[in-house]
């Protein structure tokens, strides 16, 4: 039988994870959209955990918007990596610092 | 350990390794090839959670659709790889260091002290015949109908927006449009003009007699 808790920590280790590489890879965007997503893949995880546990289907529904929501959120980041792309050729988050006064 | 501890850690295994990937690998196609792997494994463990259509529904749209949005987005623009990478020794220390805390204060919290099995009891383990689907999908069209529908409006406010954002228009030296509008307004008038004309009467020919002449 597995534990709760071992659900739980799979969750907390993928959350630490994506959170250094929201550390590690500033420079690129499209790795951190990637670890943003991973990020909402560990959360999504402990609410299937407690939903299975709390044997209460609730928890899988939240997960169920939580997807739509990270999949339109996906959509429209990437989208705005192409335009930034297409108006200055590159996309280093280093570049991108006009609004700087 | 028994059978089912043994997949759990597979696949645990797997995605928290391709998950590392994600984050180290230089090239973003190979990171997003991990995340494709990170969420298998993870949907695999969502199954092992009996969330079996959250799981199928995760391989078909994050693997299916948002992942291959991704590639075709990481191989459209053309990255300085050298560049993206800078930084990354630099950052590295602090990055762990906020990892590890994070996840010690999670495991304090988390750990089986709190939530282990003497704790939380067995959960409930349904049949065979069992249908998670038709669990999930009666709440989903009755007690969260308004949410349901919302989430309809979100993913075509999302269509839109990513439309109307990548829509470009071209300087109309390289290229032809059609102005619809400019189109649809126009009336015989613009293209059709009358002239008033006195109208020209021909002399008679003259006859062949008088030709020969």
């Amino acid at each position: 039988m597995i534990a709760l808790s071992d659900y739980l920590i799979f969750g907390a280790i993928l959350f630490t994870i994506s959170m250094a590489g929201i550390f590690l890879n500033r420079k690129n965007i499209i790795i951190l959209l990637m670890s943003i997503e991973l990020l909402l893949l560990a959360v999504n995880t402990n609410l299937v955990a407690f939903s299975h546990y709390l044997n209460d289907v609730t928890g899988q529904i939240f997960v169920f918007f939580i997807l739509t929501v990270a999949a339109a959120e996906a959509a429209i980041g990437l989208a705005i990596i192409v335009l930034v792309f297409r108006n200055r050729k590159s996309i280093n988050v280093d570049d991108l610092g006009s609004l700087k006064g | 350990m028994t059978f089912e501890q043994f997949i759990f850690y597979l696949l645990g295994a797997m995605a928290v390794i391709s998950g590392l990937m994600v984050i180290t690998v230089k090239n973003p196609v190979k990171a997003a090839l991990w995340l494709v792997l990170a969420f298998i494994s993870t949907a695999g463990v969502w199954i092992m959670a009996q969330a079996e259509f959250l799981g199928l529904v995760l391989i078909l749209v994050y693997v299916g659709a948002v992942m291959v949005l991704f590639l075709f987005v990481v191989m459209m623009l053309d990255i300085n790889l050298a560049q993206m990478k800078e930084g990354f020794t630099k950052y590295l220390p602090l990055g762990a260091i906020a990892a590890i805390a994070t996840f010690a204060m999670m495991y304090m919290v988390l750990g089986p002290a709190h939530f282990g099995l003497e704790v939380t009891g067995n959960p409930v383990q349904h049949p065979a015949d069992y249908s998670n689907t038709k669990a999930i999908a009666v709440p989903l069209y009755t007690t969260h109908a308004y949410a349901f529908v919302l989430a309809a409006v979100l993913l075509l406010v999302g269509i839109v927006a990513a439309i109307a954002l990548t829509l470009r228009r071209r300087a109309p030296k390289e290229v032809l449009y059609q102005d619809i509008n400019k189109q649809n307004r126009t009336s015989a008038k613009d293209r059709l003009t009358m002239v008033k004309m006195e109208a020209v009467v021909e002399k008679p020919v003259a006859s062949k007699e008088e030709e020969g002449k």
